[in-house]
């Protein structure tokens, strides 16, 4: 900016030989940029500012908007419900993370042996990600309900050893419900770490291997000192998109509990949700969702400077 | 000694390949477990699941039938086909005229317009939520296939991964097919659409799935039961029916058949699209 301006010459010149390249193709190419530019205008653009300003207002959805600044940030900090969801959703991302990357790695590690039936096995494992959310979510209500499948099997194991076990009542409890949508989320989603995770073991050169084996190495330090580093930016960005996913988790608590019992799995957007299409709260929905880009936003950055500590890339 | 296959980490013995085969399948069965349970309950009356008694001579599609008669699947369904088979086809469109004019046309502000797309994609869709059922009720959309499809039609994802694919297109083709008169337009739509193939193909499996399953958005800006889509009128259906484990089998069956299809007969193209974007972080 500051270049072209203290050099008007050189500015023209560019601008000249932009134009005189094909000059038909600028507004050709602007009127092929004009639809999806448009949407985003719209959808995008105009939602964001829109969202930022309704945040600062208190706003019922029909009827005036008061102006009340940074109010209902203020009070977010200060809304019990808001902790509580917090809580979950920090809940969700501590637990399904780290156990979505370790079973996906393991699954993948398993997979990459040269194993007969390699396909059939990732078939079966990305079927739950392809599959509608809402009725994987209903048969997790028959499974896991206090007298469904899953607690006759516990009680079947229990009479087997003698012992009488039982399964806690996984939806209906406070305690457990967090673990229940834990359990769906895992289900649902490590066949996409899996499938991930082989494409980048296929990727590792056997020369490698080779070369450690010749060394002496152990299958576990060939597994710690060439395996995991040369994927590691594989576990980077799956564990950026996963966190961002867990952050986000909606209907999996809605439909498996309604967020309850008592909001004891409430997600961070189910209350967005509830605030704007159940009380009619829109400043306030939409301040949660700010706090909900900030945390991703800060969690993000957080993430990129800390990389360097582990991500191992190729320099070449 | 062992031959060692192409992708074989290790030199792996007999006994560590029956207990990692006897680990998958365990596995597999965790994964198969719940579409098992489905199957079966949808197929015997409700006191077999709730004895836990399935006799073979009660097998009956009934609980289809009168899933059917219950709640209005077969519109929901249509609903689900319209919506996910025109967001998909426009979405691809839309982003591959944008992209080609990103990959292969000079432009003022080109770079720094590229640039703001992919910003977009570290926005979560939950700030955008409320401003677009505002601008969707403001337009009149309320409850509409308008309301569904369009909002879901300007992908920067989809923008970005086309725009990749169409750098790696040798230019020479355009500047042939430029010498020989044709335009813009024609070079996108006779070169580099037919090139693309693997890419388009890619995309279009994602943007159905997507679209078919898509929960907030539909909950949100639909009401009628005309106009509900599978994954909300399954929802509200578990509200009506909590118990009737049979006929939710049922619906859960019949909502997840036509992604399953789609999934067997692509399924190449999700494992790739898979590798493709999950490889995009590199």
């Amino acid at each position: 900016m500051e270049a072209m301006s203290r050099n008007p010459a050189h500015a023209s010149l560019r601008l000249r030989r932009l134009f005189r390249w094909r000059p038909h193709q600028q507004w050709e190419a602007y009127l092929f940029i004009l639809p999806s530019v448009l949407g985003f205008s719209v959808f995008v653009f105009a939602a964001l500012i829109a969202s930022l300003g309704i945040s600062l207002t208190d706003w019922g959805l029909v009827g005036p908007k008061a102006f009340v600044g940074l109010d209902n940030y203020r009070s977010l900090l200060r809304d019990p419900v808001f902790a509580l969801a917090l809580g979950n959703t920090a809940f969700y991302v501590v637990t399904i993370v780290p156990l979505q990357l370790i079973l996906g790695l393991l699954l993948a590690l398993a997979l990459n042996q040269g194993l007969r039936g390699r396909e059939t096995f990732r078939m079966i494992y990305f079927l739950p990600v392809v599959t509608t959310l809402v009725a994987g979510a209903i048969v997790f209500r028959l499974l896991l309900g206090s007298n469904g499948p899953l607690a006759d099997a516990v009680s079947a194991v229990g009479r087997l050893i003698g012992q009488p076990l039982s399964l806690p009542d996984l939806l209906g409890s406070t305690r457990y419900s967090k673990w229940a949508v834990v359990l769906l989320t895992l289900w649902k989603n490590t066949g996409f770490t899996l499938v991930v995770y082989l494409a980048a073991l296929q990727g590792v050169p056997q020369e490698l291997y080779d070369a450690a084996h010749v060394d002496g190495a152990t299958s576990w330090q060939r597994l710690r000192h060439v395996t995991v580093p040369l994927i590691s930016p594989t576990t980077f960005f799956l564990f950026i998109l996963q966190t961002i996913g867990a952050f986000q988790l909606f209907a999996e608590p809605f439909v498996l509990t309604r967020g309850g019992p008592a909001q004891s799995s409430l997600s961070i957007v189910q209350h967005i949700y509830d605030s704007a299409f159940r009380f009619a709260l829109m400043g306030k929905a939409s301040a949660i969702a700010w706090f909900l880009f900030f945390f991703i936003f800060g969690f993000t950055l957080l993430q990129n400077y800390f990389q360097r500590r582990w991500v191992h890339y190729e320099t070449e | 000694m062992q031959a060692l296959s192409p992708r074989s980490t290790t030199r792996l013995g007999q006994p560590a390949r029956g207990l990692l085969y006897t680990a998958l399948v365990l596995g597999s069965l965790i994964m198969l477990a719940p579409f098992l349970v489905m199957v079966v309950v949808s197929l015997w009356p409700n006191q077999a699941f709730l004895e836990r008694r399935f006799p073979l001579e009660q097998i009956t599609l009934a609980n289809f039938s009168e899933t059917f008669q219950v709640i209005p699947f077969g519109r929901y369904i249509l609903n689900n086909a319209i919506v996910a088979v025109t967001a998909t086809v426009l979405q691809i469109l839309i982003s591959s005229l944008a992209a080609f004019a990103f990959a292969r046309l000079r432009f003022w502000g080109r770079d720094s317009l590229f640039l703001i797309y992919l910003a977009t994609l570290m926005i979560p869709s939950q700030i955008t939520l409320i401003p677009n059922f505002l601008i969707i009720r403001a337009l009149g959309w309320y409850d509409s296939y308008q309301a569904l499809i369009v909002p879901a039609l300007f992908s920067a994802l989809g923008t970005f991964l086309l725009r990749q694919y169409f750098k790696t297109i040798p230019l020479e083709l355009d500047e042939a097919a430029r010498m020989d008169g044709a335009s813009s337009l024609r070079i996108w739509w006779q070169i580099i659409l037919p090139q693309s193939w693997p890419v388009i193909a890619v995309l279009a499996v994602f943007s159905f799935q997507a679209t078919w399953n898509d929960f907030l958005w539909p909950l949100v800006v639909t009401s009628s039961d005309s106009m509900r889509t599978i994954p909300i009128g399954l929802s509200y259906f578990v509200g009506q029916y909590s118990t009737a484990w049979n006929l939710l089998m049922a619906g859960s069956v019949i909502a997840l058949l036509p992604v399953l299809i789609v999934y067997f007969v692509a399924q190449k193209t999700f494992i790739q699209g898979v590798t493709l974007t999950g490889m995009g972080g590199r």
